[in-house]
């Protein structure tokens, strides 16, 4: 069975000594301190630091050693299976680091002379150009950080898109389903507008009916995620978009589920005007313990003239940056973007092609859909909504059944499975199904996985009715075992960092 | 059978071997991989190729990716003057052995966290030393940059004060500024600028005191300031401020920490800016790394956006351990009522920044701090000498970046540019005579540790020989 390392690892404040250093900077020439003279003079005095910080010092060997050992208490994709749904944990490539980890992109500076830059200018640019294409929009933008401030932007391009329109003291609602994602309410609040949320029907898709009588004079737009979070692809997508539009709202294509559609549909062929790519997901960049992502946005003619600046522009023999856009919305953070991310995206759609990334799609499903077929075997666990509809990347299976009849819930399965070495899934998301287990396996996993997956699950469920406490009390085989959560955020014992610790020293954690 | 290379059997698809694809459909008991997207409708199954390029293979990618790269000029190529937001530091060797590691490289976010504690440890390692550095006791896991810090920061400012006035200096990076209008606007935040000594570049007390009233949410100061020098009122800045009943957000450098007064030390409600320099390389821009830190004061606490890391127990309290706190300030949960909509951040380069932290300590910070102010201040030195040409512009202090005027040179700055480029392979700073026109002919140069005396002389005589008449 699997165990993880357990180093009893001090916090780093807790190691090295005094007057130790891990790292030695470049010198300052004396000529250099002659010419310039005491710097304590140079700096206000009511400006110098009085006291230095409290920073561990370490050797460089012990430094290395702390994290190498911190590593070893990590768990990653190249650790082993981690069908964490909606979150497209698939390999990521190493030639892809390698390439962005080359000097001749860690080393250029964003406001350097364009005539320096037209390499990356060029990769940026195609990249722009593909990401069009696959998603089948008018102009993509890739500065978002992330998925959900790509979300951000396309809710501000929604706004100003009305307030072009004159409309934006009207258009004041978003409306998003309830199996949405917890960043698309979240996002539509930032940009300014009211929530409004509507229920799924009985086969896992949006409620038609209830769209209906949701949309007014007052929508904005509708954010969708498509397959939607159960797995499942909204066939009356038709539908969806002609009630939106024809309300005067826009369409928003939720990215996160676009791996199974890749190059075998697209969101603007479906009539989205939207859609944010995370890139950390459907172009295999590595999601690094919580990032940097890259989640671009494209979209159609009408709206590309509200994207950030400064666009990047080609007149047939070199590129620019464009920040003569007077409609413009701004800019959402500085400079261009996570380059580095969208370079390795770069090298992934080159891996790939066209019939790769068709493959991609096709495979994740396939995967997903075996995965069904197991997994539905299994007693106590049951598979919500239609049973017989096919899903596409992911699918949400309940353990309801199994907690009414033995105790052992959806986090307690996630716990086991560590155990086994295999990362949980998403648990308790969506919402709309009790006691989730959301499972995404990817297309990178071999079928031997995946039937080892099954298998584990298999025999979870048994020893959840014949030996429930072993179940109960997992994880037994990681660093460490259960972790109190509650007493994490609780205001008596909350610690937050190593002062707050020094504060709190000696009362209860 | 087999159409492509690139179809079937491709390295990251180990299931697109056909025969297992076939034991695989079977097994679901369908004929084919069509079955299951034949819920999408038929006017929407895309049935053309795209246009995208034609697979490669590993070689082929690395060849021409780096091809490609190769026509950029990087900081070894030439001397490289910029910052304003990004800037040249060293990154050490250890720092990018560690952020390589693929436990940490290819882990999601530690959302399970008995099995993610190296990553949850390393995360409460980083939001520890900014605080220590910084002098605030809470800081989160990371914003994207210190531009949506900012704007992160006023929304934030606004939610604990009730009230919905901003004041920013009007020396700021534009690009800071554009980024706080689009955060704010649709918060219905109003933000005003704070009017600046034309002599020293120090934000007008006077105008500060005019402007302030009992609807300002926050005052926002930046140390160093953009354009480089250190703003010195913070005291007086920090107590009218306070005095109004608002808060005050403080943006910095962290490189400077080492010898300049910590926000914490002069009042700051918020402490933002950007740890790129600690660690990360440049990347033409991207990734950054937003800092995010504030007081012990729950009402604080309660609305900071983002991922905070904490520490716990076990269940059974036999050890202590790492998990992620205060989720029910987040969007997952929270929904429409999240204090934000971030979840992924810029986590590695936390990570990479707590190894670069951890391995300069106290005495390291001091000497970065040093060797950046010493070097920043001779290349000044040394322009200031030069007929016609003004370096710095504000007679205040100046850390790391500082102006340098060629308004006496009768030359314009991107003409001198330009002949540095192309005669001396040197990259001058940036242009700021659209950005702030009162300035003149004026571009902000920068100078870091990594920049050799040789380096700083070189541009001196360089720019001499360009402006000599």
């Amino acid at each position: 069975m699997y165990k993880q390392a357990s180093w009893n690892e001090p916090v780093i404040f807790n190691i090295g000594r005094s007057g130790r250093v891990g790292h030695i900077l470049p010198k300052v020439e004396d000529e250099i301190k002659i010419a310039i003279g005491d710097l304590k003079t140079a700096i206000p005095e009511n400006m110098q630091r009085a006291t230095q910080p409290n920073l561990p010092e370490l050797s460089e060997a012990e430094v290395t050693r702390h994290f190498i050992r911190l590593s070893e208490m990590n768990y990653g994709v190249d650790s082993g299976f981690y069908p964490l749904g909606s979150c497209t944990m698939k390999y990521n490539p190493k030639i892809n680091e390698n390439l962005a980890s080359l000097p001749a992109i860690n080393m250029i500076h964003p406001y350097q002379d364009e005539s320096t830059v037209q390499g990356i200018l060029e990769i940026l640019y195609k990249l722009e150009r593909w990401l069009a294409e696959i998603t089948g929009t008018y102009e993509v933008c890739l500065q978002p950080a992330a998925g959900a401030h790509g979300e951000f932007l396309g809710t501000l391009l929604m706004r100003a898109y009305h307030k072009f329109k004159g409309e934006n003291e009207k258009r004041t609602e978003v409306i998003v389903p309830d199996s949405a994602h917890g960043t698309n309410p979240a996002s539509a609040t930032m940009a300014g507008f009211n929530v409004v949320v509507v229920p799924s029907d009985d086969d896992g898709c949006v409620s038609l009916g209830a769209l209906k009588a949701a949309v007014s004079e007052r929508t904005a737009g509708l954010m969708l995620t498509n397959p939607n979070t159960l797995g499942i692809f909204e066939k009356n997508i038709d539908e969806i978009a002609r009630i939106v539009h024809e309300a005067g709202g826009l369409l928003y294509y939720d990215g996160a589920n676009l791996n199974p559609i890749l190059c075998k549909t697209r969101p603007g062929d479906m009539g989205f005007d939207i859609v944010h790519i995370n890139i950390h997901k459907t172009f295999s960049t590595p999601h690094g313990g919580g990032g940097p992502g890259a989640g671009p946005v494209g979209v159609s003619k009408e709206l590309a003239r509200f994207l950030p600046v400064p666009r990047i522009v080609f007149d047939g023999k070199h590129y620019h940056f464009d920040y003569d856009r007077p409609d413009s919305i701004g800019k959402i953070r500085s400079f261009y973007g996570n380059v580095a991310v969208l370079l390795r995206a770069y090298a992934y759609i080159l891996s790939l092609g066209f019939e790769g990334l068709k493959e991609v799609a096709e495979i994740s499903v396939l995967n997903a859909n075996y995965l069904v077929k197991k997994l539905k075997e299994i007693r106590g666990l049951t598979l919500p909504y239609n049973t017989e509809k096919p899903r596409k990347h992911e699918c949400v299976f309940s353990a309801k059944t199994l907690k009414n009849e033995t105790g052992v819930s959806a986090l307690n399965i996630a716990k086991r499975l560590l155990d086994h070495g295999i990362h949980a899934p998403t648990i308790y998301f969506p919402m709309i199904v009790d006691e989730a287990l959301m499972i995404e396996p990817t297309e990178t996993v071999e079928k031997e996985e995946l039937d080892h997956f099954a298998e584990v699950m298999q025999k979870i469920c048994e020893e959840a009715y014949t030996n429930p406490e072993i179940v109960l009390k997992a994880p037994h085989n990681t660093a460490v075992p259960r972790l109190d959560e509650v007493k994490a955020s609780h205001p008596r014992t909350m610690t937050l960092s190593w002062r707050m610790y020094q504060k709190r020293k000696g009362k209860d954690l | 059978m087999v159409k492509t290379l690139s179809r079937h059997n491709h390295p990251y698809i180990p299931n697109s071997q056909p025969e297992i694809k076939q034991e695989m459909l079977q097994e679901i008991g369908i004929k084919s991989i069509d079955e299951l997207y034949a819920d999408i409708p038929e006017k929407y199954q895309l049935r053309k190729s795209l246009n995208l390029p034609e697979a490669l293979s590993e070689f082929e990618v690395k060849r021409h990716v780096e091809a490609l790269l190769s026509k950029n000029k990087t900081c070894s190529d030439m001397s490289v003057f910029l910052g304003a937001g990004c800037w040249p530091h060293y990154v050490p060797v250890v720092v990018k052995e560690i952020v390589q590691r693929s436990e940490f490289l290819t882990a999601y976010t530690p959302y399970q966290p008995e099995i993610s504690q190296g990553m949850l440890q390393a995360l409460f390692e980083y939001q520890s030393i900014i605080c220590e550095l910084t002098g605030m006791d809470v800081a989160n896991c990371s914003m994207y940059d210190w531009a949506s810090a900012l704007g992160e920061a006023a929304r934030m400012a606004v939610r604990v004060t009730g009230r919905n006035e901003l004041l920013i200096p009007k020396i700021i990076h534009p690009e800071r500024a554009a980024t706080l209008n689009v955060y704010a606007e649709p918060a219905r935040i109003k933000t005003q600028q704070i009017a600046y000594d034309r002599e020293t570049g120090q934000i007008s007390l006077e105008d500060l005191k005019n402007k302030l009233s009992n609807k300002t949410a926050a005052v926002y100061i930046e140390n160093p300031s953009y354009l480089g020098f250190i703003e010195t009122q913070v005291n007086e800045i920090s107590n009218e401020a306070h005095a109004h009943g608002a808060l005050v957000i403080v943006g910095v450098d962290p490189t400077s920490l080492g010898i300049l007064k910590p926000p914490g030390d002069y009042g700051a409600d918020i402490a933002i800016g950007e740890a790129q320099p600690l660690g990360n390389p440049m990347n033409f821009g991207g990734p950054l790394l937003g800092i995010f830190a504030c007081r012990d004061d729950m009402n604080l606490i309660r609305q900071i956006p983002g991922r905070i890391i904490g520490l716990t127990t076990t269940t059974d309290g036999s050890k202590q351990g790492f998990c992620m706190t205060l989720q029910t300030r987040e969007q997952h949960i929270r929904r429409e009522k999240a204090t934000s909509n971030i979840c992924s951040n810029e986590a590695l380069c936390a990570v990479a920044s707590a190894v670069y932290m951890a391995l300069l300590g106290p005495q390291g910070f001091r000497k970065l701090g040093e060797a950046i102010m010493y070097k920043a201040n001779y290349a000044m030195h040394l322009l200031s000498k030069i007929d016609g040409v003004k370096a710095p512009v504000f007679k205040s202090a100046h850390f790391k970046e500082f102006t340098v005027n060629f308004d006496g040179t009768k030359s314009r700055v991107e003409e001198v540019h330009r002949k540095l480029l192309l005669k001396h392979q040197i990259h001058g700073g940036k242009n700021l005579s659209l950005e702030f026109p009162e300035l003149g002919e004026t571009a902000l140069y920068c100078v870091t540790e990594i920049h050799s005396k040789e380096e700083i002389e070189r541009l001196a005589e360089a720019l001499e020989k360009i402006l000599a008449r």
